[in-house]
């Protein structure tokens, strides 16, 4: 551990990995939060493989793969939005084809493009280590379209995710806030793809929220909660898997499932004493 | 929920629900066949009829969340769509999840939703977040149907008498002219029932209240008039029910309780309704 601060403060590429991971805390602290409580989880899941279609296509014509990703995200985020508006059910499926036909699609075009193989790996599965400062720009400017947006329509998103059929009633634009949402989504995907790639995002967007959403009781406090999780886990990534040289993406994911597994037990063995303590209060009385 | 709108000059409002010769179906299972209903300012309408026979459905048309095939359906002088802003609305089921991150007084502030103007009417709320005005209001209504103490309570934490209360401080709370409750008491033991239907007759001094229940012989003594609804809207009178009209209804002959509701309409117009409920005062149990 150590060994990790002193090449922090020596080394430019490992500050420049710390900064991804604390941009990409900002996103799965804000919208993981509405992905749990909406329970969208196999929808972003969707929208973070349909990806690979975006990127792989930006590879081959010669632009920025991320830039690429972004614009295949958004694609995938009104797609699938659009099937489940229209049709109102069989949502799941058009989300699993959308799924493995962008990967089908960026398999393709990566392996036409001649170049190293490791770009596949790390769209797949991140590289913290190897992110240009360009690239910080970028993701700090979709922290900020995270940011406003939640922002400024706070209490449109927490009607939407709450009671959908409420807010509709009450005259909210629910269809335009929900396309809305996934496009944050799809977003943060892009944001989040760099520090973990594609496969793990769905785990960095998920789990931090999920922790977070065990020891809240508000869906602002949630997002405060995740966001530091999200911090904690991509910064101590980071320092666990520098000495012994393991890839960053998975050692944060694993960090990740480990906190996952330990707060939801905990959480458990709480509530079953609170129980507990309260059946032996009623027999004393 | 603000006591400074008196009900104006009845003549001039257009009825609170006027609904002309509706026909709708799923598919091609009629549901309402030329259902025709007509619903004053002022008054406290109860909706009854068995399961399946279209209260739901005929909800959603006044709600516009569904379009008549037939016929044609106007609430407070507008298209459904367009006066959903003046309406006040309580679910049968809630559509949340119960494990929601959210307190009460959160829940009650979405029925503060679309009570803006301008960005804020487009948009269903202003930017950012709620203000204060909008939070005193909520927390007014929760103390005015008794919930008062519960606003920082996890909305996951309530009993189903508690909740019931909410959805109902959530309905009110965008000062609504018109509140529709669809079975508000289906969850509820008969005490809250009561309880539930004392508020709702106070309420009736300032909105017009519509209310969808199965229960043809309770509401009878609280509200002002009964509307049948078995596909066709079967009867649709003033005075109490009878087990007769019971049996046809329901299309067989129905064991009848009769009990009678000691409660205060306060300046209640409808005569027919206090008469009902005057006899037995003190008899408030129910079944």
């Amino acid at each position: 551990m150590n060994e990790f601060f002193r090449a922090l403060s020596e080394h430019a590429f490992l500050q420049q990995a710390l900064i991804a991971g604390l941009l990409a805390s900002i996103g799965c602290g804000l919208i993981g939060p509405f992905v749990v409580v909406k329970r969208i989880t196999f929808l972003a899941g969707g929208i973070a493989h349909s990806v690979l279609a975006g990127m792989g296509a930006a590879l081959y014509y010669g632009h920025d793969p991320l830039t690429g990703a972004l614009v295949a995200a958004v694609v995938a985020a009104l797609l699938i939005g659009w099937v489940r508006l229209r049709w109102r059910t069989g949502e799941d499926t058009a989300i699993g084809a959308l799924w493995a036909i962008g990967m089908a699609i960026g398999i393709l075009y990566v392996s036409k493009t001649p170049g190293y193989a490791t770009d596949l790996m790390s769209f797949l599965f991140g590289n913290i280590l190897l992110v240009p400062a360009r690239e910080l720009w970028f993701m700090a400017a979709l922290d900020g379209v995270l940011l406003v947006s939640v922002a400024l329509f706070y209490r449109q998103f927490v009607a939407v995710a709450f009671d959908d059929e409420f807010a509709r009633l009450r005259g909210i634009p629910v269809d335009l806030f929900y396309l809305l949402l996934l496009v944050l989504v799809a977003v943060t995907v892009v944001l989040m793809i760099q520090v973990v790639g594609l496969i793990l995002v769905i785990a960095l967007l998920t789990l931090p929220a999920a922790v977070a959403g065990q020891w809240t009781r508000t869906l602002a406090s949630m997002m405060m909660l995740a966001t530091a999780l999200g911090v904690l886990l991509t910064s101590g990534g980071l320092a666990f898997s520098y000495a012994p040289d393991l890839p960053t993406g998975p050692t944060i994911i694993l960090l990740a499932g480990a906190l996952y597994l330990l707060s939801a037990s905990s959480a458990g063995v709480l509530a079953k004493r609170r129980a507990r303590r309260a059946v032996r209060g009623m027999s004393e009385r | 929920m603000q006591a400074q709108q008196r009900p104006r000059q009845r003549a001039q409002q257009p009825a609170a629900i006027d609904a002309e010769h509706i026909g709708f179906a799923y598919e091609a299972v009629p549901i309402l066949e030329d259902v025709s209903l007509r619903v004053e300012p002022g008054e406290f309408l109860g909706l009854v009829g068995p399961n399946a026979g279209g209260k739901s459905t005929l909800l959603k048309l006044i709600l516009g969340v569904l379009t008549p095939q037939q016929g044609r359906v106007r609430v407070l002088g507008q298209s459904p769509k367009q006066a959903r802003r003046r309406l006040g609305y309580v679910p049968q089921y809630p559509a949340f999840p119960r494990d929601f991150p959210i307190d009460v007084l959160s829940v009650v502030l979405m029925g503060r939703l679309g009570t803006g103007s301008g960005l804020g009417a487009v948009l269903g709320a202003g930017l950012g977040g709620w203000r204060k005005r909008d939070r005193e209001i909520a927390q007014r209504t929760l103390i005015d149907v008794e919930a008062g103490d519960l606003a920082s309570a996890p909305i996951g934490s309530l009993s189903g008498g508690q909740l019931q209360r909410v959805l109902l401080a959530r309905a009110l709370v965008g000062e609504p002219e018109l509140l529709i409750l669809d079975e508000p008491t289906a969850n509820i033991d008969q005490r809250l029932e009561g309880e539930i239907f004392e508020l709702l007759a106070r309420l009736n001094a300032k909105l017009t209240i519509v209310v969808v229940s199965h229960d043809i012989g309770f509401i009878s003594s609280y509200v002002s008039r009964v509307a049948c609804l078995n596909r066709t809207l079967m009867c649709h009178q003033t005075a109490s029910i009878d087990s007769e009209l019971i049996s046809s209804l329901y299309g067989e002959p129905v064991r009848v309780i009769s009990h009678d509701h000691p409660h205060d309409h306060g300046e209640e117009p409808h005569g027919q309704a206090a008469t009902a409920a005057g006899a037995g005062a003190g008899a408030g149990q129910h079944g």
